[in-house]
This record gives C-alpha cells, sequence and structure tokens, in this order.
C-alpha cells in the first residue's frame, strides 16, 4: 500500500506546485503549459481513485482541447502581458485571508466528519465490484439509463456554446469573394450562353 | 458593499479564465473524491457534466475576449469598464 501513497503524494503535489504557478508566472503561455501539468496529475488522481474514464475524458478535453484553445488565444492576441502583471503582488493579502478563511473552514468540516448511516443507505446508484465491471461500463449504464437526460442537457450546452463561439468570432472580410450559389442555380441557358454568328474574315465587332 | 479591488485590477482577464478552469477543476476532484469513496458512482457523473460546462464556459469566454481585443486592442480588466454605471 505504500506505493498509492507515494503516488498520491506525488501527482498532489505537482498538481497544487503547478495550479500555484499558473497564477504566479510572468508569462501567460507558461501559465498555460502549466495549467496542462495540473491537469494531468489531477487525471492521475483520478486513475488512483479509481475514475479511469473521467480521467481519459480530462486528458482528451482538458489537455487536448481546452487547454490548447488557451494557447492558440494566449499567441493570437499580441498582448503586452509584462506590463498587465504589474502590480500582481499588491493583492496578494486579501487572497491569503480568503484562502485561509477556506482552509480553516474545510478544516473544521473535515475534523467532524463522518460517514453516517443514514449516507449510505442514501446512495443512488452504488459502485460496482471493478473486477466484474469496469468503470467506463458501469458509468455507461447510469448515464445512458437514469441521467440520460442530464446527458442530453450537456451535449445542449456544448452546442450552445459552440454556436456562441462561432457567433462571436466569425468576420466577413469584405474583399473576398465568395460563393453565392443562390447566383449559381439561378443561371439559366438563357443568361449564360450566347450564340454569335461570326462571319469570315470580319471578327467580332 | 464595495471591495476596494477595482482601481488596481490589471490582470490580464485571459489568467482569470485559467483559474476559473482550475476551481472547477478543483470541484471535480472533491466530487470524484468523494464518488470513490462513498462508492457512488452519481459523482462522477456530476463531475462529467461539470466538465462539460467548464469546457463551453472556456469556449465562450474565450471567444467574448477574443472579440473584445478585435475591438479595443487590449484585454486589461480595468480596459472592461463600457457598461459601469
Amino acid at each position: 500500500m505504500i506505493i498509492p501513497s507515494i503516488f498520491f503524494y506525488l501527482f498532489a503535489g505537482v498538481c497544487i506546485a503547478a495550479a500555484f504557478m499558473v497564477v504566479a508566472a510572468r508569462n501567460p503561455v507558461h501559465s498555460v503549459l502549466f495549467l496542462i501539468l495540473a491537469f494531468v496529475n489531477a487525471a492521475g488522481l483520478f486513475i488512483l481513485l479509481g475514475a479511469e474514464f473521467l480521467a481519459m475524458i480530462l486528458v482528451i478535453v482538458y489537455v487536448g482541447a481546452v487547454a490548447v484553445l488557451f494557447l492558440f488565444v494566449v499567441m493570437m492576441l499580441d498582448v503586452d502581458f509584462a506590463q498587465l502583471r504589474q502590480g500582481f503582488l499588491q493583492y496578494l493579502p486579501i487572497g491569503a485571508f480568503l484562502g485561509i478563511v477556506l482552509l480553516t473552514e474545510l478544516v473544521l468540516v473535515v475534523g467532524a466528519w463522518a460517514i453516517q448511516g443514514p449516507v449510505q443507505q442514501a446512495i443512488a446508484s452504488p459502485t460496482p465490484p471493478i473486477v466484474q465491471v469496469p468503470n467506463t461500463e458501469a458509468l455507461g449504464h447510469v448515464l445512458y439509463t437514469r441521467y440520460i437526460y442530464f446527458f442530453q442537457a450537456a451535449g445542449v450546452v456544448l452546442l450552445v456554446a459552440m454556436i456562441g463561439a462561432i457567433v462571436l468570432t466569425l468576420r466577413h472580410k469584405p474583399n473576398v469573394r465568395r460563393q453565392n450559389i443562390a447566383a449559381q442555380v439561378e443561371r439559366t441557358k438563357a443568361t449564360a450562353v450566347e450564340i454569335v454568328k461570326v462571319r469570315p474574315g470580319q471578327g467580332l465587332p | 458593499m464595495t471591495v476596494g479591488l477595482g482601481h488596481y485590477l490589471t490582470l490580464a482577464a485571459i489568467v482569470f479564465l485559467m483559474s476559473i478552469e482550475l476551481i472547477l477543476l478543483a470541484v471535480n476532484i472533491n466530487l470524484v473524491a468523494f464518488s470513490s469513496f462513498l462508492g457512488d458512482l452519481v459523482g462522477q457523473i456530476y463531475a462529467l457534466l461539470v466538465l462539460t460546462v467548464a469546457a463551453a464556459e472556456a469556449a465562450i469566454g474565450l471567444a467574448i475576449l477574443v472579440a473584445y481585443f478585435r475591438n479595443r486592442g487590449s484585454i486589461a480588466v480595468e480596459d472592461v469598464n463600457l457598461m459601469k454605471g
């Protein structure tokens, strides 16, 4: 049992350090890379907890999509970030105070925490043993039956987000010649073809 | 109550978005940890939904940021005061 503990402290420590560096890094590109490091370590924590599907989703969705999106935007917006970060430490005391308040609350809650009997009875869908049903399969059994409407709602949220992002950032440049499908369909033989009789030796006027 | 932070918030808004992502990641770790130790799969389902919303929020936030940067040429938070009363 010593190996999982070692890996837990490794993942947790690196995750917290990377999360701190996201806020503290001078260069925003470094911030994004530390964000990716934090997500990868969180995925490691998820694997230690037995949630392999969520760990893989975290790696694919966050590291593969969201973090790269951040990276694109950081590199695309040519902002002078060094000038923006000035005065960063000025509100460190307020942040430290809030952090200490939250930590105190957490310690107080965890200190009095125990799993009582009613909690054990209130479990909605118990996790099946991992040797019989793998995590992904068990999650699918629950997600596609009892929580199908939540799944659909998540899909709608993603669709709305996609359309919103496109609408917000789409730009029509005025000088680009585009395909006009209506004009193409509207073309008839009369408007498109003209028969010209050319007499020999005279050419066209 | 007004917290007197407004006059020296000069950070780039993109760091705010990254911090929100970190907060939602912490929520997810919490949900999965309770799901694992209580033996209840619903926590992982909820974490999946939180992940979806976080991804959508990142996309929309970055799109707003890009649109704002095109219009104003800056993403400093202190410049975003068009709707200030």
